[in-house]
């Protein structure tokens, strides 16, 4: 029932970090992901896991793109939520750390071998596994600098890879934690 | 079992009661037999058998808007559950505190497609404000007083809580309500800072062409909110307009009202709002019913928007000021402020502003012929309304053009009387609303205005509302059509009426009788003021058949893609084809 029309002014769409403290209980997850569905938002990354113990705390790292009008519904939107405590942006807030961790196994005989290892290497990625026709690689760091790595693993051969999805927290001696303890 | 321990389905009732439940609209079935045997004989809560889920949701939507208070479901799993979604969807989209308790197969039999089951979490959760499976026993009665927290605070809305079997039967510790729940998520805590409502109060004074835009968030905010709106519009004795869930907001009698606006609303109030200085929305949301064409909407004007849901701000018309608040007190402290300006600078004259309104309100937008011997449905709500106005009415509608005619012709001089479906627009909400409405005011005159294709929907509702001796009125503007369907292919699809026939009608004065209650028809005007007279007098329900005009239109309109000064007065006006990117809309 939309009289809306197509957004005539063209607003430029940029990627945002945002990094959230929820509930670790069932639900929470699908109702974060089922506003992005339902609303038609788009999740470029998503990383979840518990961080607190005693109070059943999750941090959702989030990666999303859009207009800043966009990106403040996104953001209000998330807050109705109920079991979502609390909703930073950290690319508004400052610098923040963004990093991340690939597994990358890549099937490579004779002369290509000693290339991947080079190339790891490089990159200071561990290697983790060795059989005679395969590696598996582990790296950690910017999101680019895994892309770079993939692509250049690909070259080599056939290439399986798992990706956790962007962690993210701010720089400096912020915390938290006083928010925390109201919940 | 210990003393101290009670079934769960016990301390369910008991958590009920403590959270002020008085009525449960509800339906049994397997999966919540233990919890319709702890309210076996129950004295502190009346259970309302309904004839089917859709109707619970609705009938406690009824309660609910119709009392301020949140209205409480009870349904089985499965079909129970999946048959309430719709009411779900309905509280949700309008803002309705409602606790909706389903039943589920037992927590060992979770996920293994047992009879009777169904993800009841997974398909309500986008149509829940929250929802909750109840999987530690432990739990249950936190989660219940949690639940009525949530439904009825900020922006309320529903709140399903899913009850397997086991846990209504297993011993449970009853747990007190706890007094406050605090979150820390500011999107609820309001904004509202001296400096800011400074600014709005200077804004609001120094407005050449002010107009106040008040929505159903006044409603849930209380009476006292409709009250201070009233005193702001007096104070600036500035236009105010009401969208179709603020209607009662400000007495239709005040004579600052322009009537409701939006796709049917009338010629002033949408023109004012298009050429107004300043906008006040005060609990409304910018829906597209209202605003019309985006990109055309009020395109000079400085907007304020006061709504407790920061979300929906700047969402879909980016404004100047947001104020995040309750209604009531934001419109408090505004009010204060005005007052304290007031005394040092002096209104902005608005004399060419009030009689540039008056020559649109000339237009008489409303306006109709009521010739011949048919029943203009126009004029059967006009009727209705005098002869119903000296009684403490409540109205339910349908969706249709009855239910447009109703919120023109309808004069609401008070909140909470007026129950209809605005943001869903679910036929076959009326009459179960009506139930609602009903129980909760027994006293009152209740009545449903539906469409004879809406009526059909929910009419299974017959035999409850027989069963409880509700006196309540159903007056259906019967003209053969899903008049509103029928409407929009007379004006963008060349009249080519595709199902849009309500063929097969029922005998509707026999229908009534069937069930033991009083049927009326009339079909000439002469006997309109008569049947009117006698439906209100008939101590029971009464089915009122009222056949009218059957090809009439509803006027003004705001055509699809269009913007509110590109308003419709009436067919003649239809000559521009409606863009294709209008034909899109809906
Ligand atoms: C559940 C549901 N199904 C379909 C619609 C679409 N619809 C809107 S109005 C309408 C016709 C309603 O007909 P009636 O109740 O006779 O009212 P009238 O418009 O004739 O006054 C229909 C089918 C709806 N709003 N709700
Ligand atoms: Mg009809």
């Amino acid at each position: 029932m939309s009289v809306y029309q197509k957004n005539e002014v063209i607003e430029v769409k940029t990627s945002r970090t945002l990094s959230l403290v929820v509930d670790n209980q069932p639900g929470t997850l699908a109702r974060v992901i089922g506003l992005f569905s339902g609303r038609g938002y788009n999740i470029e990354s998503l990383n979840v896991t518990e961080i607190d113990k005693i109070r059943n705390l999750s941090r959702i790292s989030l990666v999303t793109r859009g207009t800043s009008m966009t990106i403040e519904q996104i953001k209000s939107q998330l807050l109705r939520i109920v079991p979502v405590h609390i909703v930073r942006d950290l690319t508004l807030e400052g610098p923040f750390i963004k990093s991340e961790l690939a597994l990358v196994k890549l099937v490579v005989k004779g002369a290509n071998r000693v290339e991947a290892l080079r190339i790891a290497e490089t990159f200071r990625a561990r290697t983790l596994d060795v059989t005679l026709s395969s590696f598996v690689f582990e790296l950690t760091g910017k999101p680019s600098k895994l892309d770079a790595f993939t692509d250049l693993m690909r070259s080599l051969g056939d290439t399986e890879i798992s990706r956790t999805g962007v962690s993210a927290i701010s720089r400096g001696e912020k915390t938290e934690t006083k928010l925390l303890d109201q919940i | 079992m210990t003393l101290n321990y009670i079934s769960g389905a016990e301390a369910v009732i008991k958590a009920l009661v403590d959270n002020e439940v008085e009525v449960i609209f509800g339906y049994p079935g397997g999966a919540v037999l233990p919890l319709y045997d702890a309210l076996f004989e129950n004295k502190k809560i009346k259970h309302i058998l309904v004839r089917h889920e859709q109707a619970a949701v609705h009938a406690a939507e009824g309660y609910a808007r119709s009392t301020g208070k949140v209205g409480c479901v009870l349904v089985t799993s499965g079909p129970g559950a999946t048959n309430a979604i719709t009411g779900l969807t309905d509280a949700l989209m309008d803002s309705i505190p409602i606790i909706c308790l389903s039943g589920q197969v037992p927590t060992h039999l979770i996920g293994t497609d047992a009879f009777q089951e169904a993800d009841t979490t997974g398909i309500s959760r986008p149509c829940t404000k929250h929802n909750y499976l109840v999987k530690d026993a432990d739990k249950l009665c936190e989660i219940i007083h949690r639940s009525f927290h949530i439904a009825s605070s900020g922006r309320p809305g529903p709140v399903l809580i899913d009850l397997p079997k086991d846990i209504q039967l297993s011993n449970v510790k009853y747990v007190d309500k706890i007094s406050k729940i605090k979150k820390i998520n500011n999107n609820n805590s309001s904004n509202i800072d001296e400096n800011l409502i400074n600014k709005v109060a200077t804004l609001l004074l120094q407005a050449e062409r002010p107009i106040i835009y008040g929505g159903g968030g006044i409603i849930n905010s209380g009476p006292t909110a409709s009250k201070l709106l009233t005193e702001l519009v007096d104070i600036l004795d500035c236009p105010v307009t009401l969208t179709l869930m603020g209607l009662g907001c400000v007495p239709n009698t005040n004579k600052n009202f322009l009537g409701m606006l939006g796709m049917h609303g009338t010629y002033e109030a949408n023109l004012a709002m298009h050429n107004c200085d300043v906008m006040l929305n005060v609990g409304a949301r910018f829906d597209d019913r209202v605003t019309g064409r985006l990109n055309a909407f009020s395109p000079n004007s400085k907007k304020v928007h006061i709504d407790v849901d920061k979300s929906s701000i700047n969402k879909v018309v980016s404004v100047d000021y947001g104020i995040v608040g309750d209604c009531k007190e934001v419109l408090s402290a505004l009010i204060k402020e005005v007052k304290k300006l007031h005394n040092q600078k002096t209104i902005k004259s608005k004399t060419k502003w009030w009689s540039q309104i008056n020559q649109w309100k000339d237009k008489d937008s409303l306006g109709f012929k009521q010739i011949g011997n048919n029943i203009k449905p126009q004029q059967a709500i006009k009727s209705l309304y005098e002869q119903t106005k000296n009684f403490d009415t409540y109205i339910t509608t349908e969706v249709g053009q009855h239910q447009m005619w109703a919120a023109q012709y309808f004069g609401f001089s008070k909140p909470n009387h007026w129950m209809t479906s605005g943001g869903l627009g679910t036929m076959g909400y009326g009459l179960p609303s009506s139930v609602g409405v009903q129980i909760a005011h027994p006293k009152s005159l209740v009545i449903d205005i539906s469409g004879e294709a809406s009526f059909l929907m929910n009419m299974q509702e017959l035999s409850t509302i027989v069963q409880y001796k509700l006196p309540i009125k159903i007056f259906i503007l019967n003209n053969e059509w899903m008049g509103m369907v029928r409407q929009w292919q007379e004006l963008n699809h060349g009249s080519r009426y595709s199902e849009s026939y309500t063929a097969s009608l029922p005998d509707f004065v026999k229908l009534a009788e069937s069930f033991g209650i009083h049927g009326l028809r009339v079909d000439n005007i002469n006997n309109l003021e008569a049947t009117i007279d006698e439906m209100i007098n008939i101590k029971g329900p009464v089915i009122a058949d009222i056949r009218v005009e059957k090809e009439e239109n509803c006027f003004p309109m705001i055509p699809s893609g269009a913007a509110h000064n590109e308003m419709i007065l009436s067919s003649d006006d239809n000559n521009k084809d409606t863009s294709n990117e209008g034909l899109a809309l809906v």
